[in-house]
């Protein structure tokens, strides 16, 4: 094992003495010339639920599959309950589920067959094997299909098999990559439900990516951003949304007026004025305060105004505000 | 989920990771008879087109049973496209293979219990194949024995070729190379004794054939039916099989290691 008690000189957030559920050092990987990660420093403790939160060839899922085993690091050092995730992947891999992006499963088994084997691979015997079906099929919700082929499946089905493979040999760590991509939002809010639960109920440590903001606030103890291979923030996700401080006002407009925006930053009420694509942003110390002189302001302008609202900041506005752009936004470019 | 982490999950051990692996290739075949069917029906027509049409010509050079000679043809026609390495290509390419590789299982156990799978299926599918001969006539010199050793001999030439479609469906996951990788056995075997005695053939073909592994393959098959235990005949097949499947096995355990080492 490449010592992780040396690199624990620095733990972040961590119970001193407690082995991290997974940390990363300076962590890289390229595919020839496209870097995917750029140096990842990561601490995730025992228990938490961290959402990987980034766009679209951000590299979250490369970090995952280094994290899984699946991808050597081209440098840097990766641990995964405590195990080296090259020096000791087998260590690693009785320890972890996963639950890839797209849902790895064979469709001409049935789900009794593909679960019972995945137990087999787990070194776990008939009865073990017998018990925890009984259990994660409870948990997962998937009812008479079980002894159905899992072609048959719908999307969601399969979503919920996957993941009960994932927890078949009770896993220390849960690697969910984008859980609820391409799910309905029914049964977004079932797996968001689901994951909670396994959480709560079991202590799971559970490391899930998305590049769904309200996900990420909605599940994650801790939230890391990253942009372009490289983590730009960490920490709970209502630090990160306090630590922009200010509140926003929307304006959505259509026009032109160039003076506008050097008339709303002259406001005393207001601290920094942007736009984007027909919309004009207003941060505010106060958006209560600010609302009705930058409603004036916007009146006496040349713009057409068709709505204006304010809000508090969301993990969006974090990203925005450390890479300059919005999460879908640079998903798009990449 | 009452009493959790009660259950931990553990390394399995190579032997049940084999079975565990071969156990879930098993299962599929019975689902897809398709491709057991077929793998029947091709060899035996053919067997029965060449034998309506070549055993007045075989008589005629030397006397001998035409339908035992062409026997071991039909079984090696039969055994050599049985394999699961189109298997292999779909759980590349749905990510399954990714969730095993994910497992503690031995990644060794990943091709061979493949491989197992495919010995067994090999060995189920020999049982037709030889009845139609036995019903049609053809005697076993060797006796019961014998056609054991045919089983045995075919099973491993089986698993001898089977390495290159595996090597193919490792290194390019891709349906249509596998495909491709069986069109390799045709020249094999038609350059070779397979339809004529090699004492019959001329000039390049029977050089080609002389050193065309099988022609010693199908010599070794040959000599169990027709002429009895015979050591030679029966080492030059086994050193015929042992040198395909050096070349073949050796290719796919290349594979694999470039798969994982590709990812890992």
């Amino acid at each position: 094992m490449t010592g992780l008690v040396e690199h624990l000189e620095t733990p972040r957030g961590a119970d001193v003495g407690r082995v991290p559920a997974v940390r990363t050092s300076e962590l890289v990987r390229h595919f020839a010339k496209t870097v995917a990660l750029a140096g990842i420093d990561l601490h995730v403790d025992q228990g938490e639920i961290y959402g990987f939160l980034g766009p679209n060839g951000a590299g979250k899922s490369t970090l995952i599959r280094v994290l899984c085993t699946l991808l050597r690091p081209n440098s840097g050092h990766a641990w995964v309950a405590g195990h080296d995730v090259v020096q000791e992947p087998h260590e690693v891999r009785v320890r972890i589920g996963v639950a890839l992006q797209e849902a790895a499963l064979d469709d001409r088994q049935s789900g009794r067959e593909l679960l019972t084997l995945q137990g087999r691979l787990y070194g776990l015997r008939p009865g073990e094997i017998r018990g925890r079906l009984d259990d994660v099929l409870d948990l997962v919700d998937i009812g008479g299909a079980i002894d159905r082929r899992i072609g048959t499946y719908s999307g969601g089905m399969k979503r919920r098999l996957d993941l009960a493979a994932a927890l078949v040999h009770q896993p220390e760590v849960l690697f969910l990559d984008e859980p609820t991509t391409g799910l309905d939002p029914q049964s977004r809010e079932r797996v968001w439900a689901e994951v909670k639960k396994l959480n709560r109920e079991l202590g799971i440590t559970i490391f899930l990516t998305t590049q769904y903001l309200e996900e990420a606030d909605a599940l994650a103890d801790r939230v890391g951003i990253i942009s372009r291979g490289r983590i730009v923030a960490d920490g709970p996700p209502e630090v990160l949304k306090r630590s922009l401080r200010n509140d926003l006002i929307v304006a959505e407009v259509s026009g032109e007026d160039p003076g506008v925006l050097d008339r709303l930053r002259q406001l005393d009420v207001v601290e920094t004025v942007s736009r984007e694509k027909g919309k004009i942003f207003v941060s505010s110390p106060s958006a209560p305060v600010a609302l009705s002189p930058v409603a004036i302001e916007l009146d006496k302008s040349m713009l057409q105004v068709h709505s204006l609202t304010s809000r508090s900041p969301s993990l969006d506005d974090v990203f925005r505000k450390l890479t300059g752009n919005h999460i879908e936004a640079e998903g798009s470019e990449t | 989920m009452s009493e959790p982490l009660e259950v931990r999950g553990r390394e399995a051990g190579f032997l049940r990771d084999l079975r565990s692996v071969a156990g879930r290739a098993l299962r599929q075949v019975p689902r897809e008879p398709v491709s057991v069917l077929s793998a029947i029906f091709i060899p035996g027509f053919f067997y029965a087109v060449n034998v309506g049409a070549l055993e007045n010509v075989a008589r005629s050079l030397g006397g001998f049973s035409y339908k035992a000679f062409l026997l071991p043809m039909a079984i090696a026609f039969s055994v050599t496209g049985m394999s699961r390495a189109q298997v292999l290509v779909t759980d590349i390419q749905s990510g399954y293979f990714d969730r095993l590789c994910m497992t503690p299982v031995r990644r060794l156990a990943l091709l061979l219990g493949l491989m197992v799978a495919d010995v067994l299926v090999i060995i189920a599918l020999c049982v037709p194949v030889l009845a139609i001969g036995l019903g049609i006539g053809v005697h076993f010199a060797t006796g019961v024995p014998g056609i054991l050793a045919f089983i045995g001999f075919s099973a491993l030439w089986g698993l001898s070729f089977t390495g290159l479609p595996y090597a193919v469906a490792l290194k390019t996951a891709s349906p249509a190379a596998v495909n491709a990788s069986y069109i390799l056995f045709f020249p094999l075997f038609f350059l070779s004794d397979a339809v004529m005695p090699k004492q019959v053939l001329t000039g390049w073909f029977s050089a080609i054939a002389t050193y065309n592994p099988i022609t010693y393959l199908l010599g070794a098959l040959r000599s169990l039916i027709l002429t009895g235990w015979q050591s030679r005949s029966l080492l030059e097949g086994l050193a015929a099989l042992a040198g395909i499947g050096s070349v073949s096995l050796t290719l796919a355990l290349l594979a694999l290691r470039g798969r994982l080492n590709r990812g890992l």
